[in-house]
């Protein structure tokens, strides 16, 4: 219960800028950092220039716990409505992280009968290509 | 001197659509043809659904007499597309039927283009399924 | 007339410098410029509640209010091509005297220079603008695949119908440039050139030469509009909006109008220029300065002729030797150096600059300039705006 990318299509890469690049550098050294203000101390994710409620642009990447639960989730079951590169079915998940924030992304040893909204779950890092490392979750050890 | 095409990089060819395939098959033929309206006769191009004049939709593919004057030209001295060798000169005909197109002109180097020079079709079939009209100085 | 005219004003301006490596992404600069607009205004970032952009910013209007902790949006949508930026202005004046909205923002933010974007840019030269069926099935496959090569085509018929030397385009080049080597923030700062610079610059599409084009550059810029009433209540002297108009005519096409009666003309500068005038009340000697589509200097002069300031086929003798178009001249250009000596921010740094005028604050600044004609979209679409100082 691994996703399965398809060999010979091409992965989805992620669009690296200025604003996001401190996220996927950690994430490629298997950590996960969140934007936080410098200023008012709030975590942001999606990264961005300013500070959505101070307006600050000094910012940090803070490491995260790397724990939450599932907010939310769907199941791709239907190959001409999900990506051609990925096995169907594929679950995508919203993961709300300890520190406040929202992330999409997939879950590593959970079938689709098991997932619920609310299900604990911590971050593994899924090496996809040479050059490329996601962050998913597992269901978090008791 | 004729535009030289680099072969590596594939040319920027035209999409084939319902309203312009008439010109592109007549010059895979090697006729040139243009869009005319059969209320009111103008000559039309580029190709379009109505006739710009008298609105009407009733239109033909007419044989043009193939000849023309320049009406403007440009001499692009450094390639701004891999397909194409620079130097190299695009001319704006303006055909005897009133209508113009943008073309390229063979045998004549960019000091000898001037505005107002005659000129005639020939056509280059530059690919299989791919003939260009071109244009030569005539006299 | 019933229209928008002194209905509306600009009250706040916000800028990056301009640069060619910016170093920062199009969403960072236009959240820092729309920070310094609302300052400028004496606005904060609650207040503003309608958005105005560029079909082409990569940056849209959800990631800037989810950074700018902005409050709800009931007016927005976007306006296209070369003939945007004044247009951009009108739409916001509509949202505004409508009540749509209360504050409209506008912004441009681009990367061209540094090519650090999300979306190329739609003046890659190697890039074919793949939705458009006329240039990719009739010009495309002759080579005629630029910018510059439509515009050198546009330019060549003009120069045979008024016999033009394009020798005399270079006085516009020079003197945008030497407004520009005025202006701090633009990126040819302290750098004026020559008419023997100009002379000696190498053909890109003959007629056109490199300094006939304009200089890639990164930047942004944000503006807001609101209405007269407001905008006397704000910190800034308002900037009213006297008139503003956009056009199309028959056989308007974006530089590739090839097929229309004459090519050497600008019916559509010529057909907002009518109307921006009416709209306004005003006629071309009132016109204090002027910033005109210099993205290539030759656009220049036709602009002059189709606007009124000048008869057809006399621009170019209107630039000739500069006098009549620099500081102190009749009609200044371009006094912030234009596309051509400020930076390329595609037009909306001509109504940047219109507003520094008005409020006095150009580094070349007019006196009495309050009255400024911005022109934006020579050979295509156009729109235009003529603000003043008062109403």
């Amino acid at each position: 219960m691994v996703m399965e990318y398809i060999p010979g299509i091409p992965i989805l890469r992620p669009y690296i800028d200025l604003d996001n690049q401190g996220f996927w550098d950690a994430v490629k050294q298997h950590k996960l950092v969140f934007q936080k203000c410098k200023d008012c101390g709030l975590f942001v994710h999606r990264p961005r220039p300013m500070c959505p409620r101070c307006l600050s642009t000094a910012k940090e990447w803070v490491p995260s716990e790397g724990k939450g639960k599932v907010y939310c989730w769907v199941n791709f079951v239907y190959a001409n409505a999900a990506y051609p590169g990925i096995k169907v079915p594929y679950p995508v998940v919203v993961v709300e992280l300890t520190e406040g924030v929202r992330m999409i992304s997939n879950v590593h040893g959970v079938s689709q009968e098991e997932i619920y909204i609310g299900m604990p779950v911590e971050v593994v890092y899924d090496d996809v290509a040479d050059d490329l490392t996601l962050p998913k979750f597992k269901k978090q050890e008791v | 001197m004729s535009i030289q095409y680099n072969k590596e990089h594939p040319l920027p060819t035209p999409p084939m659509i319902w309203e312009n395939m008439g010109f592109w098959e007549g010059t895979k033929e090697h006729r040139l043809v243009f869009q005319r309206c059969k209320e009111c006769g103008t000559w039309v191009h580029p190709p379009r659904p109505a006739c710009p004049k008298c609105r009407s939709f009733e239109k033909e593919w007419a044989p043009s007499g193939g000849k023309g004057t320049v009406y403007s030209w440009a001499t692009y001295s450094e390639s701004p597309h891999p397909a194409f060798v620079a130097p190299y000169s695009v001319v704006l005909v303006e055909m005897d039927e009133g209508v113009r197109l943008i073309s390229n002109l063979i045998d004549t180097k960019p000091e000898g283009i001037s505005i107002g020079m005659p000129v005639e079709v020939v056509f280059d079939d530059i690919a299989d399924d791919l003939t260009l009209p071109k244009f030569r100085k005539v006299g | 007339m019933n229209n928008i005219s002194n209905k509306a004003a600009i009250v706040g301006i916000g800028f990056s410098g301009f640069s060619k490596d910016s170093g920062k992404t199009e969403l960072h600069m236009i959240c820092e410029c729309i920070k310094a607009a609302l300052d400028d205004a004496g606005l904060v970032p609650p207040d503003i509640d309608g958005i105005v952009k560029h079909s082409d910013d990569a940056t849209d209007e959800h990631s800037v209010t989810s950074s700018r902790g902005m409050g709800n949006l009931t007016y927005f949508g976007e306006n296209r091509w070369n003939g945007a930026p004044c247009a951009m202005v009108l739409r916001a004046a509509i949202g505004v005297t409508t009540a749509a909205a209360n504050y409209v923002v506008i912004y441009r933010a681009v990367n061209e220079a540094s090519k650090r974007r999300m979306r190329g840019s739609s003046r890659n030269m190697a890039q074919l603008d793949t939705g458009d069926l006329l240039q990719w099935t009739y010009h495309a496959p002759f080579g005629l695949v630029s910018e510059a090569g439509r515009v050198a085509m546009i330019v060549r018929r003009y120069m045979h119908e008024y016999s033009i030397n394009s020798d005399q385009f270079g006085w516009v080049t020079t003197v945008c440039r030497e407004h520009g080597a005025k202006n701090p923030d633009g990126i040819f700062y302290g750098k004026p050139i020559t008419m023997k610079d100009y002379l000696e610059s190498r053909i890109i599409v003959d007629p056109i030469r490199e300094l006939d084009c304009h200089e890639e550059t990164d930047g942004a810029i944000a503006l807001i509009i609101t209405t007269a009433e407001k905008a006397e209540k704000l910190k800034q002297k308002p900037v009213y909006i006297r008139g503003a108009t956009q056009s199309q005519v028959a056989g308007t096409e974006e530089r590739k109008g090839f097929y229309r009666p004459a090519i050497s003309d600008l019916p559509e500068m010529k057909h907002m220029g009518e109307r921006l005038f009416a709209m306004a009340g005003v006629n071309p000697r009132d016109i204090k300065v002027a910033q005109l589509d210099d993205s290539f200097a030759p656009l220049v002069p036709m602009q002059l002729e189709e606007l009124g300031f000048c008869d057809r086929g006399e621009g170019t003798a209107f630039c000739d030797g500069g006098n009549r178009i620099r500081v102190g001249g009749e009609l200044p250009l371009n006094t912030s150096g234009g596309c051509l000596g400020e930076g390329h921010i595609y037009g909306v740094n001509h109504v940047l600059e219109a507003v520094r005028q008005i409020r006095g604050t150009s580094s070349a600044q007019v006196s009495d300039a309050d009255l400024v004609l911005v022109a934006s979209g020579a050979g295509g679409s156009t729109s235009g705006l003529i603000l003043g100082g008062s109403r």
